[in-house]
């Protein structure tokens, strides 16, 4: 799709953003007695449950991009997720529907139809060896990480091979920042949980702004090491937060993203104001779940307040 | 072999001054709709913002129309000279290419207009300020091209 072909989408996307949730809104949702109460005042904002409104994000989009392979980067973590799903589905027996995402571009019935038969060949071409792989190996070894490891470094792959075919430099930028900050999270988590060697390798997808047998190598060495090569990066900026935790990692990529899509977002004729649209109503869901939880635990008030704000970006 | 040049004048005023105000109002249309698709109460102030851009191609029909009067196309003595055929072509080329340029930067001026009504309907006065902005340049290149049209036949050449 042109740059061009933006503009009407873009134009209903600016109308939507009026719709979006507010800090005023989480705080009445916050203090609100109960968590009846929360839905009451989610109705009244014409919500349905948390599903039904990732549902209607994903089929305005859907109707306004149609199968523009910009968006594909947007919608890969959902195919992969399905994968990993239907993969644990059948090698376990476990039922559900639930566990599916809607918003992706492979049917998840067709996923699940493909792992039961084991005919790989139904799936997209990205996705036959990796959902072989992960299910093969969570079948011999019945280790569900090994699974998700294999299936979360396909989808990494597939999210960069995206970017580098659109045409858009902000969805460059965007497979580009999406790869390399979860590859940083992989090292520290794998550095965290003393992860072998093998892992790194598995795991850490290769992209331009990162050189992963390096990064592999700080993680191994510990925290400074890990801190020392970012410091080379284009990610100097998260060492503080490197060496705080996974969560404060977490935080500045929330924060760098949403930096991210705000300079892209006022250019009426990209595809960037549709991807801050997505973005703000995953992070919306997001919020709101979080505070439905919290009143579901009876959790104080200023707790689910401080989790809001570490969210809000 | 006058008359010739003259026509090629007013031919390009109108042309590219046309498909300048063609691709803006088309792109500010297009931008209209999906406010409207989402809140058709703001029709009327995104239809505004939507013409804006469309006033060049008024403008290179005006120059196109007061060339063929003056060489005498539309009725009269049609028989001018060589150069005063240049001259009147030269005198098209403000409205032809500022018309054509203006207008479609204004229709992208206008599409984000139309996006500042959609937020914030309150601000429609200072949206209708941005593309008039544009307008200015058009306006002065009609002047120029008007004043040459009109000063051409005084010449003696």
């Amino acid at each position: 799709m042109s740059e061009q072909a933006y503009t009407y989408a873009v134009s209903r996307i600016r109308s939507k953003e009026l719709t979006l949730l507010d800090g005023a809104f989480y705080e009445r949702l916050i203090t609100s007695p109960s968590v009846e109460d929360c839905h009451r005042q989610l109705e009244e904002r014409g919500w349905g449950s948390l599903s039904e409104e990732r549902e209607k994000t994903w089929q305005l989009l859907q109707e306004l991009v149609g199968d523009a392979d910009d968006w594909n980067v947007f919608l890969l973590p959902q195919d992969y997720h399905n994968l990993k799903a239907a993969v644990k589905q059948v090698c376990t027996q476990s039922g559900g529907e639930s566990v599916y995402l809607p918003a992706g571009r492979v049917d998840p019935d067709l996923i699940r139809d493909a792992v039961q038969r084991q005919e790989f060949s139904l799936l997209p071409e990205p996705m036959r060896e990796p959902a072989q792989r992960a299910y093969e190996a969570l079948l011999h070894t019945r280790d569900g990480q090994l699974c998700d490891t294999l299936v979360d470094r396909a989808a990494l792959d597939a999210i960069l091979q995206a970017g580098n075919a659109s045409q858009s430099a902000f969805i460059q930028q965007y497979a580009e920042w999406t790869v390399a900050t979860a590859d940083i999270k992989i090292a520290l988590r794998a550095y965290h949980t003393h992860k072998p060697d093998s892992f790194y390798e598995e795991a850490l997808a290769p992209c331009q702004s990162l050189d992963t047998t390096r990064l592999a190598e700080a993680a191994r060495r510990g925290i400074d090491a890990l801190a020392e090569y970012l410091a080379l990066t284009d990610y100097a900026e998260a060492v503080d937060a490197i060496r705080q935790s996974v969560a404060a990692f977490d935080r500045w990529c929330a924060r760098r993203m949403a930096e991210l899509v705000a300079a892209q977002r006022h250019n009426p004729f990209t595809i960037a104001p549709l991807a801050a649209y997505w973005l703000a109503r995953e992070q919306e869901l997001q919020i709101v779940r979080m505070i439905l939880s919290g009143k579901a635990h009876a959790m104080p008030q200023d707790a689910i307040r401080e989790k809001v704000r570490e969210l809000y970006v | 072999m006058g008359v010739v040049f003259a026509l090629i004048g007013a031919a390009l005023a109108a042309l590219l001054a046309g498909i300048g105000s063609a691709i803006g109002v088309g792109q500010a249309g297009e931008a209209a709709t999906g406010v409207v698709t989402e809140d058709p109460s703001k029709f009327s102030k995104v239809l505004i913002l939507q013409l804006l851009p469309g006033t060049q191609g008024i403008y290179g029909l005006l120059i196109g129309f007061l060339v063929l009067t003056q060489i005498g196309i539309l009725g009269g003595d049609a028989n001018i000279s060589a150069a005063k055929g240049l001259l009147y072509l030269a005198a098209c080329l403000p409205m032809a290419f500022v018309g054509l340029w203006s207008a479609i930067r204004q229709g992208r001026v206008a599409v984000s207009s139309i996006h500042l009504v959609a937020k914030k309907p309150d601000q429609f006065g200072k949206s209708m300020l941005f593309p008039a902005m544009v307008e200015t340049y058009a306006i002065l290149a009609l002047l120029i091209s008007i004043l040459s049209v009109f000063g051409i036949p005084a010449l003696n050449i």
